[in-house]
């Protein structure tokens, strides 16, 4: 076999996409778990907030849609796939651009509209953690049940079915597709214009631009945690808030800021999941990913650039399990993964093991925040 | 005679504690019943008559007897068949319930019951549709004969007495909870590792595993092909729990003898944590792990068998599920872990993790599941809302502390005024 080859073979370009798809949200979410224990507040709530998430950004585009915004581009785009070769011309790339701008703009909308509603949501975790001296466990626990639940009554209401769907199809609002720069377009009934190559299916066609934000988004608020006095102060409460607090910072404040943006991050991740795998669909379930995420934040030991490297090996062996029937690197007709003969299972086991196994390993030397958990009371010494 | 003393008895903790779950009780009812009003009232379908009755079932659902006939109104009054589906639903949160309750007087928080019930479920079905009795109520019919299920399937030669494989069943169902807890016990107590994490992981490993289990095995119903990825059903090999009785006193309902297998069980983990050596030690654990070692108290020893106990609890709510012989298992769980190991967490902390507490607690949140069945069935709502009042409990229940606070202290401001 040709490693080059299989290196630049569709499939590799596909498991990429995927991985990538899968491994971003996870990231996302990670991090914000990261950026409420680093304040010092436990972040059970991740699956929650992440199923809240979901709903209220579907919820959103389902609503801005029946208003009738952005149809116009959306429609516009949905027909430009079609638009033969020869007929595009200067017209036609600058509405193609204009459109574009339009729905993805509309996407950044959405995501700060549910940032900024789950960072509310999250206040119920945090006003329990902080000014209640609540058990952050079963906060935690409390706001994991009452997502789902309160999405699902809601839902039922609302669309009269279990799952809340947006008019138009997910891909046709928000993802990049090569024909919309002029390749893989048909051009009579057998024959195509060029592919985009490897590096185009792999990173530009079909994919969402979102996830490029969020990878962005998560790069920022990594810079922001360790390079900034705010992030900086936001940390000692995490680890003795004592000292914190004889140096003047509010630690209740910057809690109350660190389960905030952690809310408006793990919404946003619940986002990203329910359009980029469940076609921007809300039913109360996110299979499970929010806790992912937490294996995520303890495999990576609470530091973004490992937890970027554990998202992004959590993210390939999800696409795996999820693929691996469908995966032939050299187009011989043979599905190399299928035949090394693991069960799907194994790869869909395989994260909470080896989190399990490096917590197992690692306990003694575990960074985690000290203080997290133990809520803050400025009498005790 | 001794005179009933009414502030000695409010000032007492199990009082106090009583007070806490009843408040929360009426908050997350209040709650509930606003979500309903606003629901109702915003929604162009529906209106204030609809969220009128939606507050009627929330509240008392279980004594719901449908609609008359001919007012279309809501009609109430003992419903046999309710009644006993609720003691059918609160056998296996009972279980639950006592499964978080145990590892909580040691100190841990429980949250692996839903793992543990898995684990249950699959070693339980597997004993109990393994080994063929020669028997078993559903008959098809092949070339010509009349045959049960399982010697359709080719399950014939040696039988064995179907008392024997319910029993093997049952204890295979909590030796498989108890393993499953032992794992994030022993990881506590050898290697300090979060229980609550750990149990986050074993409890997903449990719903792959289990999906696994399930999708190479030969128990799929194959029979009743209108079926898509169900197991078969306990009572197809005649190993099905007793009704003892209790389906006479509440026709049409699926009650079972199990229910009285998990208030007897019950009684046994409250006389194990109260009046043995073994339970003190165990509390002991719980009030103070470090204290208690230095009292001669081998807190890890402790820790993993607290966690396997509570395990084997949480199977053995599993293996009482699915021995009723009426239920049936949906095998593809690996994206979802059962609601009923999470509900056991809302039915420790209502009853204040007293065990007996625990059967009240139970009977409370099954009673809540008919209800939303109920709103589901006879108005345009639906029954998730339960699990919001649910939620709302357990957030309540997160600092009951406080609440407890407050209601001492509202008892001594109320002295201050008497004089």
């Amino acid at each position: 076999m040709d490693i080059l080859a299989i290196l630049q073979s569709d499939s590799m370009a596909f498991l990429i996409r995927q991985t990538l798809l899968f491994a971003v949200p996870l990231m996302i979410v990670a991090l914000a778990g990261v950026f409420s224990e680093r304040s010092g507040v436990i972040n059970l709530a991740l699956e929650g907030i992440m199923i809240f998430g979901a709903f209220v950004g579907v919820l959103f585009v389902n609503t801005i849609e029946q208003v009738g915004w952005f149809t116009e581009a959306y429609d516009w785009l949905k027909a430009a796939s079609a638009v033969k070769i020869d007929a595009r011309d200067a017209a036609f790339t600058s509405d193609m651009v204009s459109n574009l701008f339009a729905t993805q703009g509309f996407a950044l909308l959405t995501m700060l509209v549910t940032a900024i509603v789950c960072a509310i949501f999250s206040m119920l975790l945090a006003f329990a953690a902080i000014h209640l001296r609540a058990d952050q466990t079963i906060a935690g626990t409390a706001l994991n049940m009452l997502a789902p639940a309160l999405v699902l009554f809601l839902v039922r209401i609302i669309a009269n079915q279990n799952t809340l769907n947006i008019g138009g199809d997910a891909s046709s609002w928000f993802m990049l597709k090569e024909s919309y720069f002029g390749f893989g377009i048909k051009l009579t009934r057998t024959t195509k214009t060029a592919s985009m190559g490897f590096l185009g299916q792999a990173f530009v066609n079909q994919v969402y631009p979102i996830t490029y934000v969020c990878i962005l988004l998560f790069i920022v608020m990594s810079i922001f945690m360790y390079k900034t006095r705010f992030g900086l102060r936001m940390r000692a409460c995490g680890e003795n808030p004592q000292a914190a607090d004889s140096l003047g910072i509010n630690v209740y404040k910057m809690r109350y800021a660190g389960v905030g943006i952690s809310g408006a991050l793990a919404g946003i991740g619940g986002f990203l999941y329910a359009t980029t795998t469940m076609n921007c669909s809300s039913n109360g379930d996110v299979a499970g990913f929010g806790f992912l995420a937490l294996a995520v934040m303890i495999f990576g030991n609470w530091k973004p650039g490992n937890i970027a490297l554990a998202s992004l090996l959590f993210g390939l062996l999800k696409c795996i399990s999820a693929s691996y029937g469908t995966l032939d690197f050299d187009a011989n007709g043979i599905f190399e993964l299928k035949e090394l003969g693991i069960s799907k299972y194994v790869y869909k086991l395989l994260p909470y093991v080896i989190t399990l196994v490096v917590l197992a390993f690692t306990s003694k030397r575990s960074r985690a925040p000290k203080a997290e958990g133990i809520p803050y009371d400025k009498s005790v010494r | 005679m001794k005179k009933l003393d009414f502030r000695a008895f409010m000032k007492k903790a199990g009082t106090k504690a009583v007070l806490a779950s009843l408040l929360s009780i009426i908050i997350g009812m209040v709650v509930g019943s606003i979500i309903i009003l606003i629901s109702g009232l915003t929604n162009a379908t529906m209106g204030p008559k609809t969220a009128w009755e939606g507050i009627q079932l929330v509240i008392g659902g279980l004594f719901s007897t449908g609609r008359d006939a001919t007012t279309g109104a809501l009609s109430f009054g003992f419903n046999p068949q309710l009644m006993g589906n609720m003691l059918f639903r609160a056998m296996p949160l009972i279980m639950t319930g006592l499964s978080v309750a145990l590892a909580q007087k040691t100190g841990l928080f429980n949250i692996g019951a839903p793992g543990q019930y898995l684990m249950g479920t699959a070693a339980t079905l597997y004993i109990a549709l393994s080994l063929p009795t020669g028997t078993g109520e559903t008959l098809q019919r092949v070339s010509g004969e009349w045959v049960t299920h399982m010697e359709a399937l080719g399950m014939t030669g040696v039988t064995y007495p179907a008392w024997l494989v319910w029993t093997l069943a049952f204890l295979g169902g909590m030796m498989a909870g108890a393993i499953w807890g032992a794992i994030p016990g022993m990881l506590k107590a050898l290697l300090n590792i979060n229980e609550v994490l750990a149990c986050i992981m074993t409890n997903w490993i449990a719903a792959n595993l289990v999906t696994w289990v399930f999708d190479i095995s030969h128990l799929q119903n194959a029979v009743e092909n209108t079926k898509r990825a169900y197991i078969y059903k306990t009572s197809f090999n005649g190993v099905q729990t007793s009704k003892l009785g209790l389906d006479a006193i509440l026709p049409n309902s699926q009650v079972s003898g199990g229910i009285v297998i998990a208030v007897l069980m019950a009684v046994v983990v409250y006389i194990i944590l109260n009046k043995t050596t073994f339970g003190y030690e165990l509390r002991a654990c719980g009030s103070n792990r470090f204290a208690a070692r230095y009292a001669g108290i081998r807190d890890k020893r402790s820790i993993v068998v607290s966690m396997a106990l509570a395990g084997a609890l949480a199977g053995a709510g599993a293996a009482l599920y699915y021995l009723a012989g009426n239920t049936e298992l949906y095998w593809e769980t690996s994206q979802s872990l059962p609601a009923v190991g999470f509900n056991g967490i809302p039915v420790a902390l209502l009853a204040a993790n007293n065990p007996i507490g625990v059967i009240f607690s139970g009977l409370f949140m099954s009673m809540l599941e008919i209800c939303g069945q109920k709103l589901k069935d006879l108005t345009a709502f639906n029954e998730y809302i339960t699990d919001v009042i649910i939620a709302v409990i357990v957030y309540l229940s997160a600092f009951a502390m406080l609440i407890r606070m407050l209601l001492s202290r509202k008892k001594s401001a109320g002295k201050e005024a008497l004089k």
